[in-house]
C-alpha cells in the first residue's frame, strides 16, 4: 500500500486528526462520552493505519517495541500509583479524597489520572498484539523462502 | 447466515458490531456506543485480519457431526430461556436494577465529583477498582501474546542454523 497515491494523501491527513480526537474522548471524557478505554484504541488505530500504510518499521521508528513494553507496565503503575497515593496521604486505596484540598477537585484529579494510565496501557497493549501478529506473518514468510 | 470463508466472517462481524453500536446511539448509551464502534468494529476486526494472514483463508470442513455437543446446547439453551421467565417487566421503574444503587449515582454524582458524565464517575471513581482489574486484565492479555508469539521468534532464529548446516554439508 505504500505506493498508492490516494492511501497516502487520506491517511497523512487522517491520521492526526484521529490521534487528535482520541486525545479529545481522552481529556474529555468525565462531560462527554469517551475514557481511557475507547481514547487507548482510537489512539492505536491511528498507529496501525499508519503501520498498514508505510510499513511497520516506519511505525516502530515512531513508537518501538521496547517503549510499549514499558509503557504498558507505566500505565497499570499510573493506577495503582494513585490508588496507592490514597493510603498514604490517610485514605482508602483508590480514594481520591485525600489527594487535594477540595474534595470535587481530588476526585477529577484521580479520575483523569486513571483514566490517562488505562489510555497508556490499552493503546500500549494494541499495538504490541499487533507487532507480534505482523513480525510472526513477515517471520513465517522468510523461514518459507528459506526452505 | 453460513461462511466458511474466515475473511466474510471477519467482515460480518465487524458489520454486526458496527450495527451494535448503532443500537447503542439510539438507545443514547453513547459511551458503549463509542466502545463498540472502536474495539468491536474497529480493533478487533484488524487484530482477526492479522490472524487470517497467518491461517488458512477457509475454515476446515467437520468430519462428522458431535451429537452430545448439540445435545450440550440444546439443554443449556432451554434452561436459559426457562430463566427468562423470571425476569422483572421489562422498563418497569420499580425493577431491582432502578432502585438499588443507581438513584445515588444520578442524584449524587454532580454534588460529590462536579463532573456530569455519570458513566465516568462509575468506572473511574465509584468502582475503580472493577476498572483497576480490567486495566490488570488489558495488561495480562498483552503479556499473554507476547509469551506466545515473541520468544518463539527467537527460537526460530537459532533453529534455522541447524536446518541450513545439512545442506551445507551434503554440497561437498
Amino acid at each position: 500500500m505504500r505506493n498508492n497515491g490516494i492511501l497516502r494523501i487520506v491517511a497523512r491527513f487522517l491520521i492526526p486528526l484521529i490521534m487528535l480526537f482520541a486525545l479529545y474522548i481522552q481529556f474529555h471524557g468525565e462531560y462527554s462520552p469517551g475514557g481511557g478505554f475507547q481514547a487507548g484504541v482510537v489512539f492505536a488505530a491511528a498507529w496501525i493505519l499508519f503501520a498498514l500504510i508505510y510499513g511497520l518499521e516506519a511505525a516502530l521508528d515512531v513508537i518501538p517495541e521496547r517503549a510499549m513494553y514499558v509503557l504498558m507496565l507505566i500505565g497499570v503503575l499510573i493506577y495503582a500509583g494513585v490508588g496507592v497515593a490514597g493510603v498514604l496521604l490517610g485514605g482508602h486505596f483508590l480514594d481520591y479524597r485525600p489527594l487535594l484540598d477540595d474534595p470535587q477537585y481530588a476526585q477529577q484529579f484521580g479520575i483523569v489520572t486513571v483514566e490517562l494510565g488505562i489510555g497508556i496501557t490499552v493503546s500500549t497493549v494494541t499495538m504490541l498484539i499487533f507487532t507480534m501478529f505482523v513480525q510472526r506473518r513477515a517471520d513465517s514468510i522468510r523461514s518459507a523462502g528459506r526452505d | 447466515m453460513r461462511s466458511r470463508d474466515l475473511f466474510t466472517s471477519a467482515m460480518l462481524f465487524a458489520i454486526y458490531s458496527l450495527l451494535c453500536a448503532a443500537l447503542f446511539a439510539v438507545l443514547d448509551a453513547g459511551d458503549v456506543a463509542l466502545t463498540e464502534a472502536a474495539v468491536g468494529a474497529g480493533i478487533s476486526t484488524i487484530l482477526m485480519l492479522a490472524v487470517l494472514a497467518l491461517v488458512p483463508r477457509r475454515e476446515a470442513e467437520a468430519v462428522r457431526s458431535n451429537w452430545p455437543a448439540l445435545g450440550v446446547v440444546i439443554l443449556t439453551g432451554s434452561v436459559l430461556i426457562y430463566a427468562t421467565l423470571d425476569f422483572p417487566e421489562f422498563g418497569n421503574p420499580d425493577n431491582p436494577v432502578q432502585t438499588h444503587v443507581g438513584p445515588y449515582y444520578v442524584e449524587e454524582t454532580y454534588s460529590d465529583m462536579g463532573i456530569p458524565n455519570m458513566v465516568a464517575a462509575v468506572l473511574a471513581s465509584y468502582r475503580s477498582i472493577d476498572t483497576m482489574g480490567e486495566g490488570f486484565v488489558i495488561l495480562t492479555a498483552g503479556l499473554a501474546v507476547y509469551a506466545l508469539l515473541g520468544t518463539r521468534r527467537r527460537k526460530s532464529k537459532p533453529a534455522s542454523k541447524p536446518a541450513s548446516n545439512p545442506k551445507a554439508a551434503q554440497k561437498p
